[in-house]
C-alpha cells in the first residue's frame, strides 16, 4: 500500500463533512461536520509530512488544531446564545439578524 | 517506514489502513446521518479515535496524542455539553424546506469527492521519503526545533488568537442583569400578594405506572396539568403526555383483569379489591 491511500481518506471524510454541512440543518451537527473537514485536512497534512520527509506538514496540523480548538469555543458559545434567543439550534430559524 | 524513497508500507500497516478506514468512513457517515445530536457526536469521536491512530501510523507521534487529548478528549465533550444544554433529544425534523436540497447537496457531496479523486491521482506521488530521518533526534524534539524557530511568529499569534476566543466566548455567554436580583423574602411577600399558588407547586404526576419527572401529574378529572413539570422541560416542549389513548388502554386493562380474575378465583378479587397498587400487582401476575 502506497501512503497515497490516506490521502484518498482525507478527500473521502472531507466530501462527506461538506456533504453533511449542506443537509443538515441541526446547527451543532453543521458545527461537527466542519471539525470533521478539519480533521480530514489533519490527516492529509500529516501524510504529505510523510510524504516529503520533513516535519513541516505536522506543524500546519498542529497549527490547524489549535485554531479549531479556538472556532469550537467561539462557535458554541455563538450557537447557545442563539439558543437562548429563539429557543432552536435549527439554522433555519435563525434567518433574521435581529428578533 | 524505516527505509527511505519507499514505495509502499508494510503489510500490517496496510491492512490497519483498510479496517480501520472502513470504520472511519463508516463513522463519519454516521455523523451526517444519525437523527440525534448525541449519536452524531459519538460516532464523530469515534473517527476522531481512528484518525488519531493514522496519525500514529504515520510518525506523526505527538500529534496522534494530541488528537486523543484536545480532540475527543476537551473538543468532543464541549460539543456534548452543549447538546445536553441544547436539548438530548431535539432530532432534527426531516421536513425539507427546499425541495430537493438533500438530493442536490449529496450530488454536490459526490462531485467534490470525484473532483478530489481526480487531483490526487493526477499527481505524481509513487515514491515517499518516509519519517524515519526527520524523526532521528525523536519527533517531539523535532516539532519543538522547527516551531521555536522557524514557525515561532505563527506559534506567537496563536496565543493571541486562543485569547481573542476566550474573551470572545465569555463576552457572547455572559448575560447582564439589568435589575437586581429579588430575595426569597421578598419573592414570598409577592407571592402573597398575588394570592396565586401560594403553596409549592404540584408534583409531576403519577398514574398506576409512571413516576417520571417528565410526565405531567392528572387532574381530578383525568387532564393532564403542565404545571407539574419542571418549568426547563415544558420550554423544551419535553413533556411525555399520559394521553387520553393511554388512559383508555390502562381503563380496559383494568376492566380485562377483573373480568378475568373473577372467573378462576373469586377470593383474589377480593383482597384486590383493596387498593389501586394491591390491583397492578393482580394486573401484572394475570399477565403472566
Amino acid at each position: 500500500m502506497n501512503p497515497v491511500n490516506y490521502l484518498y481518506l482525507a478527500a473521502l471524510l472531507f466530501a462527506i463533512g461538506a456533504t453533511g454541512v449542506l443537509i443538515r440543518r441541526n446547527a451543532i451537527v453543521v458545527f461537527m461536520c466542519i471539525e470533521l473537514m478539519l480533521n480530514a485536512c489533519n490527516l492529509a497534512f500529516v501524510a504529505f509530512s510523510r510524504l516529503h520527509g520533513n516535519l513541516d506538514g505536522q506543524i500546519i496540523a498542529f497549527f490547524t488544531m489549535v485554531v479549531a480548538a479556538a472556532e469550537v469555543v467561539v462557535g458554541l458559545a455563538i450557537i447557545v446564545s442563539l439558543f437562548r434567543s429563539r429557543h432552536s439550534a435549527s439554522v433555519d430559524d435563525a434567518s433574521l439578524m435581529k428578533l | 517506514m524505516t527505509a527511505l524513497a519507499a514505495y509502499t508500507t508494510s503489510t500490517g500497516e496496510a491492512f490497519q489502513f483498510w479496517v480501520l478506514g472502513t470504520v472511519a468512513v463508516i463513522g463519519a457517515l454516521c455523523t451526517i446521518l444519525m437523527k440525534k445530536a448525541v449519536h452524531s457526536a459519538l460516532c464523530l469521536a469515534g473517527t476522531m479515535i481512528i484518525l488519531a491512530v493514522f496519525y500514529l501510523a504515520n510518525g506523526a507521534y505527538f500529534l496522534g496524542i494530541v488528537q486523543i487529548v484536545v480532540y475527543t478528549g476537551a473538543i468532543m465533550m464541549l460539543f456534548l455539553f452543549v447538546v445536553m444544554l441544547v436539548g438530548v433529544t431535539a432530532a432534527d425534523s426531516l421536513k425539507e424546506t427546499i425541495k430537493g436540497q438533500r438530493w442536490l447537496a449529496a450530488a454536490c457531496g459526490l462531485g467534490f469527492a470525484i473532483l478530489l479523486f481526480a487531483g490526487i491521482g493526477n499527481a505524481s506521488l509513487k515514491d515517499f521519503n518516509g519519517l524515519a530521518k526527520a524523526n532521528e533526534g525523536g519527533n517531539v524534539e523535532g516539532l519543538a526545533s522547527l516551531i521555536f524557530t522557524k514557525y515561532v511568529f505563527a506559534f506567537e499569534i496563536t496565543g493571541a488568537l486562543l485569547i481573542t476566543a476566550t474573551v470572545g466566548a465569555m463576552v457572547l455567554t455572559h448575560r447582564e442583569r439589568t435589575e437586581r436580583a429579588k430575595t426569597q423574602r421578598e419573592r414570598a411577600e409577592e407571592r402573597v400578594r398575588e394570592g396565586k399558588h401560594l403553596p409549592p407547586l404540584p408534583a409531576p404526576g403519577v398514574y398506576a405506572r409512571h413516576n417520571a419527572v417528565d410526565i405531567a401529574g392528572l387532574l381530578p378529572d383525568g387532564t393532564p396539568s403542565e404545571l407539574t413539570v419542571n418549568k426547563t422541560l415544558r420550554e423544551r416542549g419535553q413533556i411525555r403526555d399520559v394521553s387520553s389513548e393511554a388512559l383508555d388502554d390502562l381503563r380496559a386493562l383494568e376492566q380485562r383483569s377483573t373480568d378475568r380474575l373473577e372467573r378462576p378465583d373469586l377470593r383474589r378479587t377480593d383482597t384486590g379489591r383493596n387498593g389501586d397498587g394491591d390491583r397492578a400487582e393482580e394486573t401484572e401476575e394475570a399477565s403472566k
